[in-house]
C-alpha cells in the first residue's frame, strides 16, 4: 500500500513537471498563434491575450496579402524543391562512386569531399555572392538553387549505406551484364530509401529554413525573396500594425509543421545519423 | 559520376575558401573602389583590431549563454521523459517541437513577445524585468544579447532533445539492470550509466551548439541590428562580415580576414571540445 502510493505520488510528480515543461516549450508558439487569431488592437490587451477567445482569421488574411506570402511560399517551396531532387541526385552520384568504383586517388579525394563539411557557409557566402553576381545570378531562382546543389554530407550518408550493401549483389549482377548506372538505380538506390527520405527531408527543412545566403543573393527583388527573408517586411513597430507579422509567422511555419508531423521518424534519423555512432 | 558533385563543391565551397584567404590580404579604400596587398600580416592586425576582438567577445558569450543552458535542459528534459507512462509520446514530441523552427521565424517570434510596448512577456514580468518595458529587453545594451541568446536556446532545445533522446534508447537495458542490482539508486544510475553512456551525443551536441553560436548570424540581423549602438553588444564576428550597418562592409580584404578568422577559430573550439571531451568517453566504458 505504502509503496503503491508512494508510486502514485512519483507519477503525479512527475506528470506536473512534464506539463509545466511543455507549457514553457510551447508558451511562444501558443502566445503568437493566439495572437494572429485575434483582431489588431484587442489582442494588445494582455494577459486577455492569451485566452481562446474572439477568435478571427483577419490578421492572417491581411498578413497573406499585405505580406505578398503566397509568392513567397512559392519560391520557398521552388528552391526546396530543386535543391532536395539536386543533393539526393548528386548524392546517389558521387556515393556510388565512392562504394563501388576504383579508381587511382579515391581515398584522398573522399578525405577531401568529408573536410568539405567543415567550411562553414558563413565563410563561403562572401564570395559565393561575388560569383553569382558575375554570373549574373543575384536575384534569381537559379542564385538560391545551384550552389546547393551538392551536399559532402549527403554523399557521406548514402556512401555509408552503399558500403553496407553486400559485395555479392554487385558481383552478381556484374555476371548478369548489369552495368553501373542501372545497378544504381535499379538495385541501391531503392535499397537506400530510408536514407535518402531522410536525406531529403533533411535537405528540404535546411533550405527551406535558409537565412543567410538567401539574404545575401535575394537584394531588394521582392518576386524572388524566400519566406524567410520576405517575413521581415512584415515586422512593424506600429502599434496597431505590429501584430500582422504574427500572421505571417504562423502562415510561414504551417508548411514546415504539417511536415514535421507527417516525417517525424524520418527526421529524428536523418539528425541522429551522425550523433549515436560516432 | 563524381563530376557534378566535385564541380558544385568546387565552385561553391572549395574556391570561395581559398578565394577569402587570399581576399584576406586585401586592404581597399573606404568604398571598396580600389585595394592593394597587405600580405599576411593583415591576418594577425585584423585578429587584434578593436572591433573584431569585441566581435569575438559577443560570439564567445553568446555560446557560453547558450550552450551549457541548453545542454543542461535538453538533457533534463530528455531524462524526463525518458519513462514509459502514458501519453509521454505527447511530450517527446512537443520537446522536439522547435526543431523545425526556423532562424528567422523564432527570432521573430521572440520580436514579437518581447516587443517593450505590446509584447505578452513584456507585459507579464515586467514588474520582475522593468527593462522589458523600458526600453525593452533588446534596447538595453545589457540584455540585448541574453534576450538574443534566449531565442537561441528555445529554438535549440528541439534538436538537444532529439539526439540525446536518442543517445539514451540505443544505452543497453542491461546495464540499468546490473546496476540496479548492485543497488544503485535514480541519480547513481544517471551519473554511472546514463551519463558515461551518452558523451558521443554530449559531444556531438556541444560541438554543434557551440559552431552554431559562433557563427549567429539571422538572430542578430533580425532582432537587434548587431545593437543597440553605440555599444553594440550583439555584432557577433558573422555580423560585422554580413551586417547592413557593418562598419567593414565595404571592405572585401577586413570581410574575407574576419571570414576566415571565424572558420579557424571555429575548428580550434571543435577540436578542443573533441580533445577535452575524449577522456570522458572513455571514462565510463
Amino acid at each position: 500500500m505504502a509503496v503503491d502510493s508512494l508510486r502514485g505520488a512519483r507519477k503525479v510528480g512527475r506528470y506536473t513537471l512534464l506539463v509545466s515543461l511543455a507549457v514553457v516549450v510551447l508558451f511562444p508558439v501558443y502566445a503568437v498563434l493566439l495572437q494572429a487569431l485575434k483582431s489588431g488592437p484587442d489582442s494588445l490587451d494582455h494577459p486577455r491575450s492569451l485566452l481562446p477567445v474572439d477568435l478571427t482569421m483577419s490578421t492572417i488574411r491581411a498578413a497573406w496579402t499585405k505580406g505578398n506570402m503566397g509568392r513567397l511560399l512559392f519560391n520557398s517551396a521552388i528552391t526546396s524543391l530543386a535543391v532536395t531532387v539536386g543533393v539526393v541526385f548528386t548524392s546517389l552520384l558521387a556515393a556510388y562512386a565512392f562504394a563501388f568504383l576504383r579508381f587511382p586517388g579515391r581515398g584522398a579525394l573522399f578525405v577531401t569531399y568529408l573536410a568539405t563539411m567543415l567550411v562553414p557557409t558563413e565563410v563561403t557566402v562572401l564570395i559565393n555572392q561575388r560569383t553569382a553576381d558575375s554570373l549574373g545570378w543575384m536575384n534569381s531562382y537559379r542564385g538560391l538553387i545551384v550552389p546547393s546543389l551538392a551536399s559532402a554530407f549527403g554523399v557521406f550518408l548514402v556512401r555509408q549505406v552503399f558500403m553496407q550493401l553486400p559485395n555479392e549483389l554487385r558481383e552478381a549482377a556484374a555476371l548478369d551484364g548489369v552495368g553501373h548506372t542501372r545497378f544504381l538505380w535499379e538495385v541501391a538506390a531503392p535499397l537506400s530509401r530510408p536514407t535518402l527520405g531522410a536525406l531529403a527531408l533533411f535537405t528540404f527543412l535546411g533550405t527551406w529554413n535558409a537565412y543567410l545566403w538567401p539574404s545575401q543573393v535575394i537584394r531588394g527583388d521582392l518576386s524572388h525573396e524566400t519566406v524567410q527573408i520576405g517575413l521581415e517586411r512584415l515586422r512593424n513597430n506600429d502599434i496597431d500594425k505590429v501584430n500582422l507579422v504574427t500572421g505571417g509567422l504562423v502562415i510561414a511555419a504551417l508548411p514546415i509543421f504539417l511536415m514535421l508531423v507527417a516525417f517525424q521518424r524520418q527526421l529524428v534519423r536523418g539528425l541522429t545519423a551522425g550523433a549515436v555512432k560516432g | 559520376m563524381l563530376g557534378p558533385s566535385a564541380a558544385l563543391l568546387g565552385v561553391w565551397t572549395v574556391y570561395p575558401l581559398v578565394r577569402a584567404i587570399q581576399n584576406g590580404h586585401l586592404r581597399c579604400n573606404v568604398t571598396g573602389s580600389r585595394c592593394r596587398d597587405a600580405g599576411w600580416g593583415q591576418y594577425l592586425d585584423v585578429f587584434t583590431s578593436d572591433d573584431f576582438q569585441r566581435a569575438l567577445g559577443v560570439s564567445v558569450k553568446l555560446a557560453l549563454l547558450t550552450v551549457p543552458t541548453g545542454l543542461v535542459l535538453g538533457i533534463g528534459l530528455a531524462v524526463l521523459a525518458d519513462k514509459h507512462l502514458r501519453g509521454i509520446g505527447i511530450f517527446r514530441t512537443i520537446f522536439s517541437s522547435t526543431v523545425a523552427t526556423s532562424v528567422a521565424v523564432a527570432s521573430l517570434v521572440w520580436f514579437v513577445l518581447l516587443q517593450p510596448e505590446i509584447g505578452v512577456l513584456s507585459d507579464l514580468f515586467s514588474q520582475w524585468i522593468p527593462q522589458l518595458k523600458n526600453p525593452g529587453l533588446l534596447r538595453d545594451p545589457d540584455t540585448a544579447l541574453p534576450a538574443v541568446a534566449l531565442s537561441s536556446i528555445w529554438a535549440s532545445l528541439g534538436f538537444t532533445f532529439i539526439i540525446i533522446t536518442a543517445g539514451m534508447q540505443s544505452v543497453p537495458r542491461d546495464l540499468y539492470e546490473s546496476a540496479f542490482v548492485d543497488g544503485a539508486g535514480g541519480f547513481r544510475r544517471f551519473t554511472n550509466v546514463t551519463l558515461p553512456m551518452i558523451m558521443p551525443s554530449i559531444l556531438f551536441v556541444t560541438v554543434v551548439l557551440t559552431t552554431r553560436a559562433l557563427q549567429t548570424y539571422g538572430e542578430v540581423a533580425l532582432l537587434t541590428g548587431g545593437g543597440p549602438n553605440p555599444q553594440k553588444p550583439t555584432t557577433t564576428i558573422p555580423y560585422l562580415i554580413y551586417g547592413d550597418n557593418s562598419i567593414i562592409r565595404n571592405d572585401i580584404g577586413l570581410k574575407s580576414a574576419s571570414a576566415v578568422l571565424l572558420f579557424v577559430i571555429s575548428l580550434v573550439f571543435a577540436v578542443v571540445q573533441f580533445r577535452g571531451f575524449e577522456k570522458r568517453v572513455h571514462y565510463g566504458s
